[in-house]
This record gives C-alpha cells, structure tokens and sequence, in this order.
C-alpha cells in the first residue's frame, strides 16, 4: 500500500523508476523523513550515531592497513612500520584506526551506561539490548584479534593470557586453548587466524547485528532521557507521536555537531598523543614478540582492564583458576539479564528514587575503579602488615579489588530487590522538552 | 544525574594520567627538538659511525634522512657504509647468531627503541656507564644493571666511577670531550634516534592544527545549522 501511494507521489523520473524496482522511497521515509524520535534527547542520545560513524572509520582504515599489513610472525612487526613509515599516510591511517579502537570502547561504554540510566532496555526494547549486548560481545572479540596483529611484545603475551584463560576450563580446558592457538604457544599459526576473524569473521557479525540492532531499535521506537512510549501520544489526524520529530532532518543536523565534537577530541589524539601515556599504544609493544622473554607485567588493554580485574581479585578454589575465568566471562554477560533484572516500574533515572541511583553510583566507580587496578600490578599499593588477622600480608590492591569486584556483580545481583523496593516518583504523560 | 555526568566527564579527562607507573629510576631529561635539524644531523652522522655496526635500523631508510635537511648526494658521500643506494634501509652485517655468541644478548634493532624505552632512558643510559672489573666488558650501567653493552663511547666520555655511597656518578679519567660536550653529543644522537622512531612526526604535529581548523569551522556551522533547524521544534 505504502509503496504505492509513493509512487503516486513521485510521477515519472528516475526515483519512480527506482521504485517500482526498489522500495527506495519508502525506505527513506520509513527509516529518515518519518522516522519519529522523541524530541527530547540529550547528550547521550549522540553516542548511538557516534558508535555507527566509528564503525564506519574502522572499516574503512582497517581495509586500507589490509592493503599493506603482512600476517605472518616474520613479516608482521616490521609491515606495521612499513605502513608507518612508507605508506603514503599509513601513519595516519594506523593512527586512526588504533586510536578508533579504544575510542569504539568509550563510545560504546557511554552508549550503555545511556542505555542504564534511563532504562532502554526494558519492555519493549529487550530484544534491541540483547543485539546490542551481542554487539559489545563482537567489539570485544574484534578488539582482541586485532591487538595480536602488530606483533609486538604486549601483543603476544596478551593473547597468551587470553588464550590460557580458556585452558582452565575443567577437563577440556588444555585441548580447547591448544585448538584456538593452532599450535603449543602463540605462532604465526595464531597469527593467521586471529587476522581472519578480524577482517573477515566478527566484521560480518558486527554489521550483521548492527543491522538487526537497527531493525530492532526502528522496530519499538526510541526511549529518552524521561522514559515515555511516544507512541501512546498520538496526534488524533495524523497518528503522528506529539512529542516526536523526523529524525530527518533534526537528528541528522543535531548529530552532526556530536559528529564535530567526537571527531576534534579524535583527532587531538590522532595529531598530539597517539599513544594516549601509554593507554592506546603500549611502549612495549614497539618491541617485536619474543616468545622466549616475557615481559615483567602483562596488563591488557583499557577497555579490557575491569574484567580483567575481576578475573585476578577471584582466588583459585581447589587449585583452579576457573572461578576467576567465570566470575570474567559473567562480568560481561551480566549485561544480558538487566532487562528481567530491573523490576521497577519506570524506566529513567529522573523518576527513580535514591536506591536505584545510589546502586547505579557504586557500579560506576566499581567499574573505574576495577578498570584503574587491571592496569598496574597487584603489588601496586604494597601489602597489609602481618599483623592484621585475614588480610595480613596480602596485596592492598587485589583486596581493594575484591571488595569492588563483590560491589560490580551486587549491582547485578540485587536489582531484582531494590529496583522493586526503590520509591519511584510519578512518570509525566508527556516528555519534558524546554 | 548531574553528579554521575560530572564524575563520568572528570574521568574521561583524567584517566590518561593516573597510574602510568615508571620503575623507580629518575631518568635525566633528553634535550629533545626535532626541528633542530643541525642537531638531527649530528645525531645521524654519530648513530650510523658509532652504532650502526652491531645495530640496525632495518625500517629505516637512508633516503629518509633527507627530511633532516640532507641531500641524496650528502647521504650517498657521507653516509652510506652498510648499503648500495640511498633508497635501502639501514641493515647491517652482523648475524644475530654470532650477535648472540659474542656479546651474549643480541644488539636490538634501535628504528623504534626511542618509543620502546622512551628517549630519557636513553639518554641516562648512555650517560651513566662507569667502570666495574666485575663485568666481562669492564663496564656496567646505572640505569640498565648489568647491561651486555660496552661503553662504545668511552674515548669520548672518559672513565666514570660508582660512588657506592651516595650512588653518583664521577669522572675519574676525562675523554676527548668535556662532560658538558658529552651530554650534548648524546643529546643529539638521542634527538636522532626519536626522529628515527616516528620520521612522520613533524608531518602529524604540522597537520593536526589544520585539521583541528577545519574541525573547529565545521563546529560552528554545524551548530548553526541545527540552530536553524530546531528553531520551529517547541
């Protein structure tokens, strides 16, 4: 029916020629011109397009290293400075695309924290968290085969650490890490394949669930900062949501200054600090893997280092590292389960009471303050004194840790409780716009 | 929810400088500017007659030199001893297995040791050797103990010995050099190797205020526009 009053519309020419082809019409309007969003986004509404143009710039810089990177142990390291040195801007393209990396991590990081604050995940939009959830899962995996890529120090021993986590799974555990690596160690027949799963493999999966993400999200509708369905505010004529806009041409003209924004701190990292101290690319990663000197401190990556806190704070039980490797693995897919987590009655922070924000406040700076910890050794703040009974003589870090660690999966673990006891204030009719 | 913006706002701007841990060694700083291209130039002319023997600098090509002001013809008559044309990086013949039985550590490749070890290590490195019989060089290091090379530069520098005590450093036979000479000529060799490290990095600093330029006009228009735009939205 659409299709057609659409065609109607568009008498002769080239788009109708399109369209009795090609739904191109419709999908503009559908998807851009009257697509209604709710007119009342704020500053973390941006991150959602930001995460969609970085992706693009991965894409794009990730071909072009594609075309000048070799993946082989002998050859690796040294086309990465090949790419640096003698591509005509390689350094530039490297720059972005290494940089992209960890800035794909803040974007998607402040995209879920939105996402918490004012309840995007609750009924109807379960389905739009659980893609987004598996979107996250993706990244983490892009980010990982891709750090082995350059071949450096940090890089090998990284994936060395990553690829043992799996060798403590009980009784499958050795062969199963042996078969991820294709070898006794990290080889070049690791190498191989941790470069087809990061330019083949998970950036498929990436734009296929982005995809889905999108249907989803198109699907239900946006949520926003106060957390109404515009869609039960319909305008009687139209059936137009009231306090909805095109997302054509308001959105696309808002998102261009966060667009702006996004890419002036890019590029001040790009140009000024390109190794952000340290952060983005590690000083030992200029040194080329050698598989017979480890390095006296092997930390991950930033955006890993919360988890990968989470992972050293549990001790071994029985001789197992295991707890630690579930207690990792469930940090991250604890994401999953907010939607049947979150019992309250709204969904926006603005009308949740002090319980809900307090809890929310305490797993903010869990996550710092585990993320701040996975980046320097355990020994990093000294031990306690043998005197004190329990602790005595242990890291004061990894106690530190262990007490956020217990914080992180509370968060999780008791929102069933306060989400429901949490006094709530009552949810306006309409959106508050100003 | 302001409080929680405010505290994730504080964070994105100091995470980059907390907790990046230096081993407790205070490292003298290296007199670093890489548009002093006199310096670079003495710096290239000590790296490729004093360590590009043992050390390469394989992602290095002779050719780049001439971003530090030299002429093909000035590199090709001056200082192309380990290859043919001015095109090839800076390889060397030592094999890494002899390398390895002569000094028993192999000599790293020194293209990108700058951003390995940081240009301050090297500069304290190459000004903190002293004399140690102990050593199977005869020379030991206060900043890498132990460390498997020879003082290269030591005609130069003259002997230094260890005050135990107070863990300083003294001249007890003078080099060819002054000690104020000698810092300046590891200050230029160090200035060499940080522009070998990353060659493109006068190129990126120059770029970046264009860029961010442009950025800056886009800003405003964008904001503009959209000023334009939401004018009807109430």
């Amino acid at each position: 029916m659409k299709i057609e009053t659409k065609i109607k519309k568009n008498k002769g020419g080239l788009m109708a020629w399109v369209d009795e082809r090609f739904p191109l019409s419709s999908l503009i309007t559908d998807h851009l011109t009257e697509y209604y969003a709710p007119k009342n986004f704020n500053f973390w509404y941006f991150f959602g397009a930001l995460a969609l143009l970085t992706l693009v710039l991965q894409l794009i810089t990730g071909l072009l290293l594609t075309m000048h990177y070799k993946p082989d142990a002998e050859l690796a390291f040294a086309s990465v400075e090949y790419i640096m040195r003698d591509v005509s801007f390689g350094w530039l393209i490297r720059y972005m695309h290494s940089t992209g990396a960890s800035l794909f991590f803040v974007v998607i990081y402040l995209h879920m924290f939105k996402a918490l604050i004012y309840g995007s995940y609750k009924n109807p939009r379960e389905l739009l968290w659980l893609f987004g959830v598996a979107i996250f899962l993706c990244l983490m995996g892009e980010a990982f085969f891709g750090y082995l890529l350059p071949w450096g120090q940090m890089s090998y021993w990284g994936a060395q650490v990553i690829v043992n986590l799996f060798s403590t799974i009980p009784f499958v555990g050795p062969d199963l890490s042996e078969w991820l690596r294709g070898d006794y160690l990290v080889s070049d027949a690791t190498l191989n394949r941790f470069f087809a799963f990061h330019v083949i493999a998970l950036p498929i999966a990436l734009l296929g669930l982005v995809f889905f993400h999108l249907v989803a999200l198109h699907e239900v509708g946006s949520n926003n900062p106060d957390g109404v369905e515009i869609k039960k505010n319909l305008d009687k004529k139209t059936s137009i949501p009231l306090d909805g806009i095109p997302f054509h041409p308001y959105y696309t003209v808002k998102d261009l200054i966060g667009v702006s924004v996004f890419l002036i701190v890019f590029a001040l990292i790009i140009f000024y600090m390109p190794e952000m101290g340290g952060y983005f690319l590690e000083a030992n990663n200029f040194i080329p893997a050698d598989p017979l000197k480890t390095p006296a401190h092997i930390a991950p990556v930033w955006y890993f280092t919360p988890y990968y806190s989470i992972l050293r704070a549990v001790p071994p039980i029985l001789n197992s590292q295991f707890p630690g490797v579930a207690a990792m693995g469930l940090s991250v897919i604890a994401f999953a389960f907010l939607p049947w987590l979150d019992k309250s009655k709204v969904k926006s922070i603005r009308y949740k009471g002090n319980l809900f924000k307090r809890w929310i406040a305490l797993f903010v700076v869990s996550f710092f303050i585990l993320g701040y910890l996975g980046t320097v050794p355990s020994n990093v703040w000294g031990q306690f004194s043998n005197t004190i009974p329990l602790i005595g003589g242990v890291d004061k870090a990894t106690v530190v840790a262990r007490i956020f660690t217990i914080t992180y999966f509370l968060f999780f673990a008791l929102m069933p409780y306060y989400s429901q006891k949490d006094k709530t204030k009552p949810v306006p009719s309409r959106v508050s716009y100003k | 929810m302001k409080i929680l913006t405010k505290l994730f706002l504080i964070f994105i701007f100091v995470f980059p400088n907390i907790g990046f841990t230096n081993e407790h060694l205070t490292l003298d700083k290296a007199p670093i500017d890489l548009h002093d291209q006199a310096s670079l130039q003495r710096g290239a002319k000590t790296f490729i007659n004093y360590c590009l023997n043992c050390h390469s600098a394989n992602y290095m090509r002779y050719n780049r030199l001439k971003d530090i002001g030299l002429s093909d013809n000035l590199i090709k008559d001056n200082l192309l001893f380990t290859a043919e044309k001015v095109g090839e990086p800076m390889k060397i013949a030592m094999n890494k297995k002899d390398a390895k039985v002569w000094f028993g550590a192999n000599p790293p490749d020194l293209s990108v040791e700058v951003r390995a070890r940081g240009s301050d290590w090297i500069y304290s490195y190459l000004r903190g050797y002293y004399r140690d019989p102990s050593r199977p060089t005869g020379w030991n290091n206060t900043v890498f103990d132990k460390t498997a090379m020879p003082h290269i530069l030591w005609k130069l520098q003259g002997d230094q010995k260890l005050n135990e005590e107070h863990h300083t450093l003294e001249l007890v036979k003078p080099g060819t050099l002054s000690a104020k000479e000698y810092d300046a000529f590891v200050g230029d060799l160090v200035n060499y190797l940080t522009f070998m490290s990353e060659p493109s990095k006068v190129k990126r600093l120059h770029m970046g205020y264009y860029v961010l330029l442009f950025l800056g006009l886009l800003l405003v228009l964008t904001v503009k526009l959209k000023k334009e735009f939401w004018k009807d939205i109430k």
